[in-house]
């Protein structure tokens, strides 16, 4: 299961976006990664996404596998284009 | 034993002093024979650090707000991080490493990996990693990282420096001042006194190796100076000094609410420079008569992305709202090389205060300057707006920058956004030819404020960074003050006010020389205010521009010092 998003907060996935993207993603038990261009990393890892250095407008995708990677995608999509505003 | 820093916190405070000291961590290369105990070992030091860090969270929320606490959830999840803890424990697994090899491994290359980034604010983040990393190992090590709330009595901090997960869990009740050896007026500590109204004085040098703790120690955070194990009438000397400062706290305190008038019934404005909307709280205690000067450029420092058009907006709203009425003068960003802002690019300059800064970068970057300028304007219904433009020299830059205002007022009115109707447009007076021109601009501005630092460097070509030539940087410089009486003599030929920003505005000593020139509004650190206005109250204006004649009699500045302290101490 994956989508494609495109990021809309100004900021991009510095600190504080990076850490609500982490707690929501930890909140299921699927695996979560995120792909940007040909780089993927883990998608519960604050240290991995800030690594990706996203600035606004960047598209990433979000991919899941597990017993509910259907919720854990939408659930994550819906927070980007949120703006990450849990 | 005397000692010599950087004031960065007012107030006198005679204590003992707790010195932080931390032990160097010394990583030990051998393997480990105990896979399993050292795995444990690594996660009984995650949790400790994870809890620590909920405490420090805990502490920085009470005291300064969830906004300054956010930083601590996310140290707080890099901690946790699976990469991070994922590595360390396939290293110790993998390769028989201790848990302090394997982390100060795995630590070294995610702070390479911030370090390498191109975003300035991304390579920041490598600092984070490592308060948090060395946290961990002092964890792994068992080294105990005092606890300051718990410390009984009250002390004065004495450190290396305070990183801000020090400085968030200090509790203002018991900490009565602090001492750095490193760090300066503007930087985070600094910052967090003054906020929370701690003494303190840094870039010390060596107050951590001088100092022991229980060690008495005395010192005055206006003028830098701590004495180290004072003697008894050392101590009762400062004693008396902090005394006599409170004194003269309550004498002024008791003159908030009160006008700003001379003694024969002449009011001016004596107003207050912020930099954020976080100053209001300062401003307001200070009894402030409006805004005289916002910063905004630091609303676009030490940030990746520019802030948005809201989030200025906000920003702008907050500040004419919190002022009820009372006039707040913006002014739009004064931002050059020597300031890098990393989406900015201007890049390295060779003479930044004589270069691409300011409205010269603004006329050109429509996209920076417009979304001010509309965030400006759709903040003009919440109060009384003054827009400020910095940096101008002549009269063309003055009308491109009118132009632009309007066009960016005319594409919300077109959307039907409203903006008031009436908004003044003023000129920041700071380079010398601005100064002799300011007839022409008054006829096309609605008000001047004549910016008094650059004024001085730019007028006696000196560069006030520049530690060689900084005596020549003079604020009685015969030339500038020819300079400064054109200005306001040109502004009332024209019907327009005239103010004043910058250090000699809040210059007791030049008080009664602009008041006899007439100047019409001083704006300054809002914690002068008080002050001005009581010595104020001790001045008529005959006697100011009696003054006035007098220094303008006089060829040399060190003349014209002499008078104006004759002239203060006469009244004091």
């Amino acid at each position: 299961m994956e989508k494609t998003v495109r990021i809309l907060n100004d900021e991009g996935f510095h600190a504080r976006p990076a850490g609500v993207f982490v707690k929501k993603a930890s909140e299921f038990t699927s695996t979560i990664e995120v792909k940007a261009g040909e780089v993927t990393k883990n998608g519960k890892s604050i240290m991995a996404l800030m690594s990706l250095g996203l600035a606004k407008d960047a598209e990433i995708t979000i991919k899941a596998q597990g017993p509910d990677e259907a919720a854990a995608v939408d659930a994550l999509v819906d927070l980007v284009n949120k703006k990450f505003q849990a | 034993m005397q000692l010599s820093g950087k004031s960065a916190s007012s107030g006198i405070v005679v204590g003992r002093a707790l010195v932080l000291k931390i032990d160097p961590i010394v990583i030990d290369p051998a393997p480990t024979t105990n896979v399993d105990a050292e795995i444990k070992r690594f996660r009984a030091a995650l949790a400790k650090s994870k809890a620590d860090l909920g405490h420090v969270r805990d502490a920085a929320m009470a005291a300064m707000g969830a906004d300054k606490a956010a930083i601590f959830e996310s140290h707080m999840m890099l901690v946790e991080d699976p990469e991070l803890t994922g590595e360390v424990e396939a290293l110790i697994r993998g390769k028989n490493q201790n848990a302090a090899q394997a982390l100060s491994e795995v630590a070294a290359k995610f702070v390479a990996v911030f370090e390498a980034m191109d975003n300035e604010y991304m390579r920041e983040r490598a600092a984070d990693v490592r308060d948090v990393t060395l946290r961990m190992q002092r964890n792994l090590a068992g080294i105990e990282v005092p606890d300051l709330s718990t410390v009984k009595d009250p002390f004065v901090l004495v450190a290396h420096d305070l990183s801000p997960s020090e400085t968030a869990v200090m509790d203002p009740k018991k900490v009565l001042g602090i001492l750095t050896n490193v760090g300066g007026k503007t930087g985070h500590t600094a910052i967090v006194a003054r906020t929370l109204e701690i003494p303190a004085v840094l870039g010390l040098k060596r107050a951590t190796e001088v100092l022991k703790s229980g060690d008495w120690v005395a010192f005055d955070g206006d003028t830098g100076e701590v004495v180290a194990s004072p003697d008894e009438t050392t101590r009762a000397q400062f004693l008396r000094d902090r005394e006599r400062q409170q004194k003269d706290n309550v004498e002024l305190r008791a003159l908030v609410g009160q006008p700003n008038a001379s003694a024969d019934g002449v009011v001016v404005g004596l107003m207050g420079n912020i930099g954020s909307p976080q100053d209001l709280g300062v401003l307001k205690k200070y009894d402030a008569a409006g805004v005289g000067l916002f910063r905004t450029e630091f609303l676009f420092m030490d940030r990746p992305t520019m802030p948005s058009e809201d989030e200025q907006y906000e920003a702008y709203k907050t500040v004419l709202e919190s002022l009820a009425g009372k006039p707040a003068t913006i002014r739009t960003i004064d931002i050059g090389g020597d300031k890098p802002v990393p989406f900015m690019k201007i890049g390295k300059e060779e003479n930044p205060f004589l270069g691409y800064r300011a409205v010269r970068y603004c006329l050109d970057h429509p996209e920076l300057f417009g979304v001010q300028l509309r965030a400006l304007l759709r903040a003009s219904v919440h109060g009384h707006l003054k827009i400020m433009f910095p940096m101008i020299s002549s009269l063309e830059e003055l009308q491109r920058c009118k132009a632009q205002l309007e066009a960016a007022r005319a594409e919300l009115k077109a959307k039907g956004v409203a903006v008031a109707e009436k908004i003044p447009v003023g000129v920041m007076i700071e380079i010398p030819s601005a100064a002799v021109i300011s007839d022409i601009l008054a006829q096309n501005c609605d008000f001047l404020s004549i910016g008094t630092n650059d004024l001085i460097q730019y007028t006696v070509a000196v560069d006030r960074l520049n530690e060689r030539v900084q005596d020549l940087y003079d604020p009685f410089h015969p030339g500038v003050l020819r300079l400064i009486r054109t200005v306001i003599e040109n502004g009332h030929k024209y019907g327009v006010k005239v103010s004043m920003c910058g250090e000699m505005g809040g210059s007791p000593l030049h008080l009664p020389l602009l008041f006899g020139l007439g100047l019409d509004e001083f704006s300054m650190a809002p914690t002068s205010i008080l002050r001005l206005r009581r010595q104020l109250k001790g001045w008529k204006l005959p006697e100011a521009k009696a003054l006035v004649e007098e220094v303008f009699s006089k060829s040399r500045s060190q003349d014209i010092e002499a008078a104006l302290e004759r002239a203060r101490t006469a009244r004091a």
